[in-house]
C-alpha cells in the first residue's frame, strides 16, 4: 500500500436483492471515498441502503456491479477463504442489538475475534478483560450479556470489535437502543478508544443526537449519496 | 471455538435437555427393546445351553429345533457309540406329557429322561436334594417355576396362597407314581410348562408306548477330536442329523426368527424408536440452531468459515449424542438389572450397544446435517437485519 491515507474507495456501486421475481434496487451507484483516521456517519431515512453500503464494505455482502475497495484490497475477487481471514483480521461489527452471545460472559464475548484469528484461548480472555477494563467493565467480565444493562452490551460489543485491533469498524445504529446518556457514553468511547489514525469508522445512523461525533456525515437517499457534510448544520 | 460451541448448546438449558432426552429415549428404545428381543431369542435354546455338556447333538433329519421331537430307535444310540471320534454317547429322552395332580387335575410338563447311570444333561443348579436322588425309585425333580405355580397345589380357600410342591410330595404320571426328590433352578424357555427331569428308563414308562422312544443321542467328543468333523461321519455314518451345541442354538433361534411374529414386532417397535427419537432429538436440535442462527451469522460475520460452524455444530451433536446415549444405555441397563428375578427376558451383549450407539450416533449425524445446512447457506448480512 502506498501513503494515500485512503481507506475505502466505493465506485458506482449498485446493489439489487432479488426477492422472488421482484427485484429490489437498494444502492444504485455509489461513490464514496472514506479516509484512515476518519469517522464517517452514514445517514437517511429508512429503506435508503445505508445497512446494505457497510455490508458491501465490510465485505458480508455481494455488491451486483461496481468496485469497492477497502485499505486497497477488492473484496469481491478475493477467494472466500481469503476474505474470511482479511475479515477476521480487519474488521469490527458493532450492531444495534449488541448481538452478543447470550450463553459467554463478557471476557468470553470479547475474546471471539481472537480464537477465530487462532488466539489461545487464555490468552484471549486474559487480553479480552484487559480491554474491558478500557470501555469501563473492568468488574463485569464475569457477567453474561442479561445481566449487564442494554448501555453495557453495547460497551461490551465495542471491546469486542476493538480486541483484535482492527484497520476498519462498521456500526449499524449503535445507539438506536439506547437511552441519551448512554448512548453519549458509546459514542465518547468509540471516539476516545476506537478511533486513531490507523483506523477508520462508518457508522450507520438516523440518530441526530449523536451526528456532532463525526468527522463527516455521508447523507443517502434512495440508494444514492446525495451530500457528504462535514457536520450536522450543514446537512440538508 | 470448542468452548464456545459447548457454552452455546449449554446456555439453553431447556432445549439442551429436550435435544438430550430425545436421544436418550431413542437409545433407550433401541437399547432396551432388542435386548428383550434378544433375552427371549435366547430362550429358544436355553434348554440346549442348560444341557451344556454335550459337544454334540444326534437327532432324526426332520428336526427343526429343540421342542420339535421326532424319536429314533433306540438302536441308534448304539450306532452313535460306535463311531470313531465318540468319547461318549448318552440318550436324552424330551417330551410333553400329562401329570395328575393331587386334586385330580392335569398339567402338561415337560419331561426329560437322562441316561439312567450318568444322568447327563440333569439341571445345572439344584435348589434342593441332589442329582444322584433321581435314582431312588419314582424319582423325580421338578423345576421350581412348575412347582410354585402350575404344579401348585390350590388354596383351601378361595383367596389363600397356593402350596408350592415340595420334596416328599408326589403326582401320577400315565397313572405311575412320581415322587419329588429335588428341585431345580432351570433357564425359563419359550415353553410353559413345568419340567420334570427322570431317569431315561423311568421317561420311558411314563411316556405311552410307542416303537420309537430317544429324543435326542447326546455325544461328547474324544479330546482333539474336530468336532465338525465328526459331526460329518455320524450324519455320514447313521442318516441321522447331527449338529454342535452351537449350531443346533442357531438351527433353534433361526427357526423362530423365520417362523414367528418376534422379530417383525420388535424390529418394529425398534424402528419406532428410531424415528420418534430423530424426529424429538432432531426437531428440537434444528430449533436450537435456528434459534442460534444470528449467533452463527455473527460469527460468520467476524470470520469464522464454515467449516469452524460445521465442527462446533458436530461437537454439540457429538455431546447430546453421547449424554443421551449413556442415559438411555444406561436406563437400560438398569432396567434390565431392576426385572433380572423377574419372568422378562433380557439381554445385553456388547453387540448391542454397538447397535444402538450406531443408531445414535445416525440420528446425531442427520440431525445434523440439516442444522449444518442451514449454517452454510446462511448469508452473515443477516447479523445488520434488527
Ligand atoms: N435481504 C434483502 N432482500 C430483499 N430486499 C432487501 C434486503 N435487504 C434490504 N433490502 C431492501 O433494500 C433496501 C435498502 O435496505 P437497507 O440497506 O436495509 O436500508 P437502511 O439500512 O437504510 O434502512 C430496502 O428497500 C430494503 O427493503
Ligand atoms: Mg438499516
Amino acid at each position: 500500500m502506498n501513503a494515500t491515507p485512503l481507506a475505502i474507495r466505493c465506485r458506482d456501486i449498485v446493489k439489487t436483492y432479488d426477492t422472488g421475481g421482484q427485484v429490489v434496487t437498494a444502492l444504485n451507484g455509489v461513490n464514496l471515498d472514506i479516509n484512515m483516521g476518519e469517522l464517517m456517519m452514514l445517514v437517511g431515512p429508512s429503506g435508503c441502503g445505508k445497512t446494505t453500503l457497510i455490508s458491501i464494505i465490510a465485505g458480508i455482502l455481494d455488491q451486483t456491479s461496481g468496485d469497492c475497495e477497502l485499505f486497497g484490497e477488492n473484496l469481491l475477487t478475493l477467494r472466500s477463504k481469503d476474505k474470511l481471514r482479511f475479515r477476521a483480521e480487519n474488521i469490527g461489527f458493532v450492531f444495534q442489538a449488541y448481538n452478543l452471545l447470550p450463553a459467554l460472559n463478557a471476557a468470553e464475548n470479547v475474546s471471539v475475534p481472537l480464537i477465530i484469528n487462532g488466539v489461545k484461548r487464555g490468552e484471549a480472555e486474559r487480553r479480552a478483560a484487559q480491554m474491558l477494563e478500557k470501555v469501563g467493565l473492568g468488574e463485569r467480565t464475569m457477567s453474561l450479556p442479561a445481566q449487564l444493562s442494554g448501555g453495557q452490551q453495547q460497551r461490551v460489543a465495542i471491546a469486542r470489535a476493538l480486541i483484535h485491533s482492527p484497520r476498519l469498524i462498521v456500526c449499524d445504529e449503535p445507539t438506536s437502543a439506547l437511552d441519551h446518556e448512554s448512548g453519549q457514553n458509546v459514542m465518547n468511547l468509540l471516539k476516545a478508544v476506537a478511533l486513531d489514525q490507523q483506523r477508520v469508522l462508518v457508522i450507520v445512523t438516523h440518530d441526530a443526537r449523536i451526528f456532532n461525533f463525526a468527522d463527516r456525515i455521508a447523507e443517502m437517499d434512495d440508494g444514492h449519496i446525495v451530500n457528504v457534510a462535514h457536520s450536522a448544520a450543514e446537512l440538508k | 471455538m470448542n468452548h464456545i460451541a459447548l457454552k452455546m448448546l449449554m446456555g439453553d438449558k431447556g432445549k439442551y435437555l429436550g435435544i438430550v432426552m430425545g436421544l436418550t429415549f431413542a437409545s433407550l428404545i433401541m437399547t432396551q427393546q432388542p435386548a428383550i428381543f434378544i433375552g427371549l431369542m435366547a430362550r429358544s435354546y436355553s434348554f440346549i445351553s442348560d444341557v451344556g455338556l454335550p459337544d454334540i447333538w444326534v437327532m432324526d433329519p426332520k428336526v427343526q429345533f429343540i421342542d420339535d421331537i421326532k424319536p429314533m430307535q433306540e438302536t441308534e444310540l448304539y450306532r452313535v457309540r460306535g463311531i470313531t471320534g465318540v468319547e461318549w454317547a448318552m440318550p436324552l429322552y424330551k417330551g410333553l406329557l400329562k401329570a395328575r395332580l393331587t386334586d385330580g387335575a392335569f398339567q402338561t410338563c415337560n419331561v426329560v429322561g437322562l441316561d439312567d447311570t450318568t444322568l447327563i444333561g440333569g439341571p445345572a443348579v439344584m435348589l434342593e436334594g441332589k442329582l444322584s436322588d433321581l435314582r431312588r425309585s419314582d424319582a423325580v425333580i421338578i423345576d421350581i417355576d412348575g412347582a410354585s405355580e402350575k404344579l401348585a397345589k390350590p388354596a383351601a380357600t378361595p383367596d389363600g396362597k397356593k402350596t408350592p410342591l415340595k420334596v416328599g410330595d408326589s403326582l401320577e404320571l400315565n397313572d405311575r407314581r412320581a415322587i419329588v426328590v429335588g428341585l431345580a433352578k432351570v433357564t425359563r424357555t419359550f415353553q410353559s410348562q413345568p419340567v420334570i427331569y427322570t431317569t431315561y428308563s423311568r421317561a420311558k414308562s411314563y411316556a405311552p408306548v410307542e416303537r420309537k422312544m430317544l429324543s435326542f443321542v447326546l455325544v461328547k467328543a474324544k479330546p482333539g477330536q474336530d468336532k465338525a468333523e465328526l459331526v460329518k461321519r455320524i450324519v455320514a455314518i447313521t442318516g441321522l442329523e447331527a449338529y454342535t451345541q452351537d449350531d443346533f442354538k442357531k438351527l433353534t433361534y433361526s427357526y423362530f426368527l423365520k417362523n414367528t411374529g418376534i422379530p417383525i414386532n420388535f424390529g418394529i417397535t425398534i424402528a419406532l424408536g428410531f424415528i420418534v427419537g430423530t424426529a424429538i432429538a432432531g426437531q428440537t436440535f434444528y430449533n436450537f440452531t435456528l434459534e442460534n442462527l444470528r449467533q452463527f451469522g455473527v460469527l460468520k460475520a467476524m470470520g469464522a468459515s464454515n467449516s469452524t460452524l460445521l465442527r462446533m455444530i458436530l461437537l454439540q451433536a457429538v455431546v447430546v449424542g453421547s449424554i443421551g446415549y449413556g442415559l438411555g444405555v444406561g436406563i437400560a441397563a438398569l432396567f434390565g438389572f431392576l426385572m433380572r428375578h423377574s419372568i422378562l427376558a433380557f439381554k445385553m451383549p456388547w453387540q448391542l450397544l454397538v447397535f444402538s450407539g450406531g443408531g445414535v450416533g445416525l440420528i446425531c449425524v442427520m440431525v445434523a446435517l440439516i442444522s449444518i445446512m442451514k449454517v452454510i447457506r446462511l448469508e452473515p448480512a443477516i447479523v445488520f437485519k434488527s
